[in-house]
């Protein structure tokens, strides 16, 4: 049998402890985007400090994972995602399932740009929509949910959402990922769930800034319910369900990214608040913190549709516009409470 | 009438079908009709069993059909009914009353059985097309004859011209776009053709289209109601119309249409959908499509790769149509009906302009003399998938590369499957597809563009209003400075050339020199028939309206472009 792999486009830690979870079921094909690395892992057997399980394979062809696999898991950051696809793409057949793990946004411009103009709702790209864009593949997914990688490393009992329009990509997604430690569930919202995991970045950040001023139990359960309304709001106004925002992928993963160490959007925020500039903090960082550019991109958005979310806005302040943190949590709580919950 | 452009050819086209009508698979379809119309039946009662797969729920389901259906006869019948549907109705109902007191399983089962294919077979009969080839020609020849001369006595004056052979329908009718191309695939493969509709004429319109083209008869379904009118049923049928009542929305009856469509499409039938289900009322393009028949070209296509079918000779393509107007006769009424809808006025009555054989006499005589010119344009042919296909059948992707549209319904390029969910899912994409291919292939008309630029001028100077009340406001309000007209039509017009040349949309060739001629064109042609015009230059030359929620059904065809932001 030539196609008995499933293939993981990506080693970062994400990728790794997928391909691990994976190698539970199947024999896996990694890819790894640089020769040097493909080599360095295989020969080590350590990818981002992970062992990886002996049914994975490390390998620098894509044309190899598409050859091989007839499913195929994404797991790049959102800044290389298209190139990723874009390269994959001329050796990708229409039986094809793609399911990404990828939680942040593409900005699409249009080729020729007035002096004026402003980034619109038709310049935003989730994940599953570049796939669709750059590549004959229609039944895609993603998979979303509270995944620290540290965590899955570490064989802990944790769960996911495969969220597609496609039931027999849920199907394929349980099949492959299901296992004693991880729990799969599905969801038909694919923009909705994707726009979980992309949002819960933000408060994630946020979360990290309240730990790292000291402040404690209290202050983070506000955060997190106001933080998920924020979600709830800006998810529906990009073409989410509400109901997605509450289940694993929502809740579920807010309230895992915003309460762990582990986390680098929560790690980025910590070291704001600690005093480190955007440029130490994130020089610091071993891999990309999505929700760093996620707020810009959605601040950019609010601008231009004239909502104000107040969080993200206060988080692009302090990010960009030297505002500090201590100021900033001065000025949410300055702002006048409204109605607790308006949208159910 | 001065030539114009070479978009527009008048051209005599060969039979695509060298061995003529003989050959036509729907002339071989109503040859074996009593054969067909079994074979639809037994597909039928599969669908529906494996739709209803307990007793009780089997049971139910013709319980609620039959409780539907006596209560159509009763407060909605029509002349095309049978007569003996209530007592048919009746017997059904007294075996089903059996069935509750029987105690034998077996017996209730084969009861169900034979219920179910009297009902079934029933609908199918009354469904299928009686497509005759004599009849055919006859039809062909009336419409194409008949409306010549009736062209010619309009367009020349004089009593003489009646005989006079200067205008054919191609003259009122022009054919554009992708036409080798739909014949070529229509050799190569079965053709789902969907065209936009949005007047009561469309279907022959189509009709003619497709005979000029050469191309075979297509099958296509006509809403019951207009089989009321014998002459209108005779012309209907010969022409290949099977036969939609939408008045039945039982699931054993949809079940039974879908098996036609499906079954009739597999046995290579080129058939002919308005997926928008309905005429546009609003005037816009369709947006959002009916899925059901859709459905159908999907799982034929399935259906015949199964049976190893490989491409080229049993590929399914969609090919996308629009039909351009200036004038839509319906046009007052379908826009009331639109805003009594939105206004969710509770008791709306379809209101039925073909209701008589006078009114649909009286309408055609005043299209042909009076109407003015229509343009119809095929789209390119797309995989059931909607990736676009070459002359020779072949699809591809994106990129340009050669793609297997088989693959899709397999998960590893081998084994083809029946997932009915997946199936749904591609339904809606292709409807996307179809939609987008809808607004590229457009063709934008002089008089579409001034309805539109006036309009959303308005709109714009009365934003603070909703839509009711803007079509309300006085007379006096409604005139726009000609200068302001004019320099908001200019950046329109430099828009959709912009998208024109990006290929997002069509353009009449009448949209080309100096704007003040084509806005005079455009105000001239724009709904020029009705009593009320939709926009008309006053006095001073400024421009004004007669009818302001004519002038919005009008605009409405040029929504969906993001033109607004450009006024």
């Amino acid at each position: 049998m030539s196609r008995e792999f499933v293939g993981v486009i990506g080693s970062g830690s994400f990728g790794t402890a997928i391909a691990n979870i994976l190698a539970k079921n199947s024999s896996v094909l990694l890819y790894s985007r640089t020769a040097e690395t493909a080599e360095k892992i295989q020969e080590t057997r350590i990818s981002c400090g992970q062992h990886l399980d002996d049914k994975v394979k490390v390998t620098n062809s894509l044309e190899e994972v598409a050859t091989n696999c007839n499913v195929i898991f994404p797991i790049v950051p959102s800044a290389n995602f298209r190139d990723s696809i874009q390269q994959l793409a001329p050796y990708l057949r229409p039986y094809h399932v793609l399911i990404h793990g990828t939680k942040g946004l593409d900005l699409v411009f249009p080729k020729e740009r007035p002096k004026d103009f402003k980034i619109n709702k038709s310049c935003i790209r989730t994940m599953s929509e570049v796939i669709r864009e750059e590549s004959l593949v229609v039944r895609v997914g993603c998979m979303a949910g509270p995944n620290l990688a540290k965590e899955l490393a570490l064989g802990h009992p944790a769960a996911t959402v495969i969220a597609s329009p496609f039931n027999e990509v849920i199907a394929e997604g349980k099949r492959l990922l299901r296992s004693e430690k991880f729990q799969v569930y599905g969801n038909p919202d694919l923009k909705g769930v994707e726009l979980c995991g992309i949002l819960k970045n933000i408060i994630a950040i946020a979360s990290g800034i309240i730990s790292g001023l000291g402040f404690g139990d209290n202050a983070k359960g506000l955060l997190i319910s106001r933080g998920l309304i924020e979600m709830i709001y800006l998810g529906k106004a990009l073409g989410g369900e509400i109901s997605s925002f509450i289940g694993l992928a929502g809740i579920g993963d807010l309230v895992a990214t915003a309460s762990s160490q582990t986390s680098r959007n929560y790690t980025i925020g910590y070291k704001l608040a600690q005093g480190k500039t955007m440029t130490e903090a994130i020089a610091e960082m071993e891999e990309i913190a999505e929700g760093v550019n996620t707020i810009q991109i959605i601040k950019q958005l609010a601008d231009a549709q004239g909502i104000k979310p107040l969080i993200t806005d206060t988080l692009y302040k302090i990010l960009y516009e030297g505002m500090t943190p201590q100021d900033g949590l001065n000025y949410l709580m300055k702002y006048p409470g409204s109605i607790d919950i308006d949208f159910l | 009438m001065k030539p114009i452009g070479k978009d527009y050819v008048k051209k005599k086209y060969d039979q695509v079908v060298p061995g003529g009508i003989d050959e036509w698979p729907v002339v071989n379809l109503s040859k074996n009709r009593e054969e067909f119309i079994k074979e639809v039946t037994q597909e039928s009662i599969k669908r529906i069993k494996k739709l209803t797969p307990r007793r009780a729920s089997l049971i139910e389901e013709i319980e609620t059909t039959l409780f539907r259906e006596k209560l159509r006869v009763k407060r909605n019948s029509w002349a095309v009914d049978p007569p003996d549907e209530a007592q048919f109705l009746d017997s059904i109902k007294s075996r089903l009353v059996e069935i509750s007191t029987n105690d034998d399983k077996e017996e209730i089962d084969e009861t169900l059985e034979a219920i179910l294919t009297e009902i079934i077979s029933r609908y199918a009969a009354e469904i299928a097309g009686n497509f005759k080839k004599s009849r055919y020609r006859m039809a062909r020849s009336i419409v194409t004859f008949g409306f010549a001369r009736l062209l010619n006595a309009s367009r020349a004056r004089g009593f003489w011209s009646i005989l006079s052979t200067r205008f054919s329908l191609q003259d009122k009718i022009h054919i554009t776009g992708e036409v080798e191309q739909l014949r070529n695939l229509a050799k190569k493969g079965t053709i789902i053709m969907v065209p936009t509709h949005f007047s009561n004429l469309d279907s022959i319109l189509i009709g003619w289209v497709i005979s000029a083209l050469g191309l075979p008869a297509f099958i296509y379904g006509a809403g019951l109601n207009l089989f009321n009118i014998k002459i209108f049923a005779y012309f209907m049928e010969s022409l290949g119309a099977y036969k939609v009542d939408r008045r039945k929305k039982n699931l054993l009856y949809l079940e039974t249409l879908k098996s036609y469509s499906s079954l009739a499409i597999q046995k290579g039938c080129h058939s002919l959908f308005f997926p928008g289900g309905t005429r546009s009322r609003s005037g816009q393009l369709e947006k959002r499509l009916k899925l059901g028949l859709l459905s159908t070209a999907i799982e034929a296509q399935r259906v015949n790769y199964q049976k190893g079918k490989r491409d080229g000779l049993h590929k399914i393509f969609i090919v996308p149509v629009t039909l351009n107007y200036n004038f839509v006769l319906e046009a007052p009424s379908l826009i009331r009906d639109y805003l009594k809808l939105k206004g969710q006025e509770r008791y709306y009555v379809e209101n039925d302009e073909f209701s008589t054989s006078y009114k649909i006499s009286a309408f055609l005589l005043k299209f042909f003399t009076k109407g003015s010119d229509i343009s119809v344009s095929i789209g390119r042919g797309l995989d059931v998938l909607g990736n676009y296909v070459d002359e020779a059948g072949n699809s591809y992707d994106k990129t340009g590369r050669q793609i297997d549209t088989q693959e899709y319904f397999t998960k590893d390029g081998r084994i083809i499957s029946h997932d009915q969910q997946r199936e749904d899912e591609y339904t809606r994409m292709l409807s996307d597809r179809v939609v987008e291919e809808y607004h590229r292939i457009n063709k934008v008309f002089a008089s579409h563009l001034v309805a539109f630029t006036a309009f959303e001028i308005l709109q714009k100077k009365y934003r603070k209003l909703d839509l009711y009340n803007l079509l309300r406001i006085p007379d006096e309000d409604q005139v726009i400075p000609y200068e302001e007209f004019r320099e908001v039509f200019d950046r329109i017009l430099a828009r959709v050339y912009e998208m024109y040349n990006k290929g997002e949309v069509s353009v009449s060739p009448y949209l080309t020199g100096d704007p003040d001629k084509i806005i005079n064109h455009g105000l001239a042609n724009v709904g020029m028939y009705h009593a009320k015009r939709p926009l008309i230059k006053n006095k001073k030359g400024d421009i004004t309206t007669q009818d302001l929620n004519l002038l919005f059904y009008y605009h409405n065809r040029l929504v969906g472009y993001n033109l607004e932001s450009y006024v």
